[in-house]
């Protein structure tokens, strides 16, 4: 028998034996119920149920192309400006259905805040960068207290220190993990209470993907905080709990340790022991 | 099993004593010498053509130029921008045509830009990917390669007849307009495209709407390319003679327009005027007529350029 035909017949059994999967327990901060994602005719996502808890860091790990991205990315609908995308299912976040007709997506994507894969600052300077969220929120204030604003949010990012003195410079003037620093501090400026991170530090050098980290585990106390990851000692570094997906499917979700020291599931246990992906 | 799968994992990571036995040759031989040296001659070949036709290209432009200036250089002065059209070719000056010129194309690029940017963006960004979208983005195509004397007809009948307009500046600058729209907007959306997607959903991911998005993230970095089309199409604008002639220009005036209602005459219909004459002094002020109006040209482009670095380094600096 081969290697590669293994995964497969799990998902066979799993497929026929599973239920539901569980997670940790406590009350939940976003709750998706049977949610099925399309991009066309193409059912990406399939029957995802989860209850992701309040301030801690719940990491997304499976391989390229499972639909770990792109469920991040329903979570503050960020699949609507995708020609094409359709959603099934419901998804709540504090007790609201998101998807509901009459949501304010420009309100959610406030509260959800979102860092991505590269990073992506504005083409103008530090200031203007933290500035034009808490502007277009009408969150900005006078002149002290935007200024007071965005150095909270830069100091919350750890990028403060590096960064006060040339605050009128271009964002694209700073390194990779400054400029990453300077997408988390621009999405903490408007004062989100979750945080999605869809591969922060994928781009990064290693002493800037550890400065991330330390970012992600002192958030948490503030912010709930949910990040894809295709790194897995990431993974089992900065997050309290992990859900595995496979092929659109959540296969495994649990306490991180448990994931990585007695998963349930076969097909995790493959995958976190790196026999595939 | 597992321990089975374990094993053989572990056993392909040992080198295979059969691999150390020496390889036979490869059946695919790679090019021989032959081969290599018709490649390089055909690489060689193409750019001793590509230079030639360079050569030629650059020489005929040279050409044109060094005859105009021989012609005309002796004639542009002082006197001969700031006169007016004469039945004598020395007092002739091209006061009038110069300020026509200029006069149309501000009224061409104040009706032109706003509606083709505001057209591009909403095709780019709003229009989405109906059969209609895609219909009108066909025939826009199409627009921008119909004959400039088409749009001459269409003024004629439209603004000069239909609405009243007469033989005016506002006239002439409007069936421009038309003419350099699809253009404008065919650059502009160009110009929308080529925005990382990643700097969109930047602005999304903040809470703001579309319009925020546009107007304060996408348009800013795709000014410089929004730019560059729109000199590209009022370039062409200041050049044309055929449409202006059709809608009635007059070629003989002695005065410069002073509102969007006067008569007018540009730099291409003054040139063209004075070349049509027996004349040969007055083909001297032609030549010189064509400096001034590639003097005024080259400007344009210049304050093109100009603008479109500030753009970028506001960008990057």
């Amino acid at each position: 028998m081969s290697t590669a035909s293994r995964p497969l017949s799990s998902l066979g059994e799993l497929a026929t034996t599973r239920k539901t999967v569980e997670g940790p327990d406590g009350p939940s901060k976003i709750d998706v119920e049977s949610m099925n994602f399309y991009y066309g005719e193409k059912r990406a996502l399939q029957d995802i149920s989860i209850r992701i808890k309040p301030h801690v860091v719940t990491a997304f790990i499976g391989p390229s192309g499972c639909g770990k991205s792109t469920f991040l990315r329903t979570l503050n609908r960020m699949n609507d400006i995708i020609p094409g995308t359709r959603v099934e299912g419901r998804i709540q976040i504090d007790n609201v259905d998101i998807y509901k007709s009459g949501m304010d997506v420009v309100h959610l994507r406030r509260r959800v805040g979102m860092v991505f894969q590269k990073s992506n600052p504005f083409p103008k300077s530090i200031f203007e960068n933290i500035a034009y969220g808490l502007r277009i929120n009408g969150m900005a204030g006078n002149k002290a207290e935007l200024a007071a604003r965005i150095e909270e949010s830069l100091r919350q990012a750890a990028l403060w220190d590096e960064v006060k003195d040339r605050l009128q410079e271009s964002a694209l003037a700073l390194s990779g993990g400054q400029q990453q620093r300077l997408c988390i501090a621009r999405a903490l400026a408007v004062r989100p209470d979750i945080i999605l991170m869809d591969e922060p530090a994928s781009a990064l050098d290693p002493i800037a993907t550890q400065r991330i980290e330390e970012l992600v585990y002192d958030l948490k106390k503030a912010y709930t905080i949910v990040i894809v990851t295709h790194n897995m000692q990431q993974a089992a570094r900065v997050s309290d709990h992990t859900a595995f997906f496979w092929l659109g499917r959540l296969v495994e979700y649990d306490r991180t340790e448990k994931i990585f020291t007695a998963p349930a599931e076969k097909l995790t246990e493959d995958y976190v022991t790196g026999r595939f992906g | 099993m597992t321990a089975q799968v374990r094993q053989s994992g572990f056993e392909s990571r040992i080198p295979n004593p059969e691999s150390r036995a020496p390889r036979p040759e490869p059946r695919v031989a790679g090019p021989g010498a032959r081969e290599i040296v018709l490649r390089r001659g055909a690489d060689l070949a193409f750019q001793v053509l590509a230079l030639f036709v360079l050569v030629v290209a650059l020489a005929s432009l040279a050409t044109l130029i060094w005859d105009i200036v021989a012609d005309g250089a002796g004639t542009v002065s002082w006197n001969f921008i700031t006169s007016f059209s004469s039945r004598r070719a020395s007092q002739a000056g091209i006061w009038h045509a110069l300020t026509g010129s200029i006069f149309v194309i501000i009224v061409t690029a104040s009706i032109a830009v706003p509606i083709g940017v505001a057209a591009a963006i909403y095709l780019e960004e709003y229009g989405g990917r109906s059969i209609a979208a895609r219909l009108i983005e066909l025939n826009i195509t199409n627009l921008a390669a119909v004959p400039s004397i088409i749009y001459g007809l269409l003024g004629l009948g439209l603004f000069v007849r239909m609405m009243g307009m007469g033989r005016s500046v506002l006239a002439g600058a409007s069936t421009l307009a038309l003419l350099v729209l699809p253009v404008v907007i065919l650059s502009t959306r160009e110009a929308l495209r080529a925005v990382p997607k990643t700097l969109r959903e930047g602005s999304y991911a903040l809470g703001a709407t579309k319009w925020q998005t546009i107007w304060h993230q996408v348009l800013p970095v795709a000014a410089p390319g929004i730019l560059t089309g729109l000199i590209l199409a009022l370039s062409r604008a200041i050049g044309e003679t055929a449409p202006l002639i059709t809608i009635g220009a007059v070629t003989f005036v002695t005065f410069a327009p002073d509102s969007i209602w006067s008569p007018f005459t540009v730099l291409p219909i003054q040139i063209f005027n004075w070349v049509s004459r027996p004349q040969v002094e007055f083909h001297a002020n032609a030549a010189a007529g064509i400096l001034v109006l590639v003097a005024l040209l080259l400007s344009m482009n210049a304050a093109a350029i100009w603008l479109r670095d500030r753009y970028q380094k506001r960008g990057i600096s």
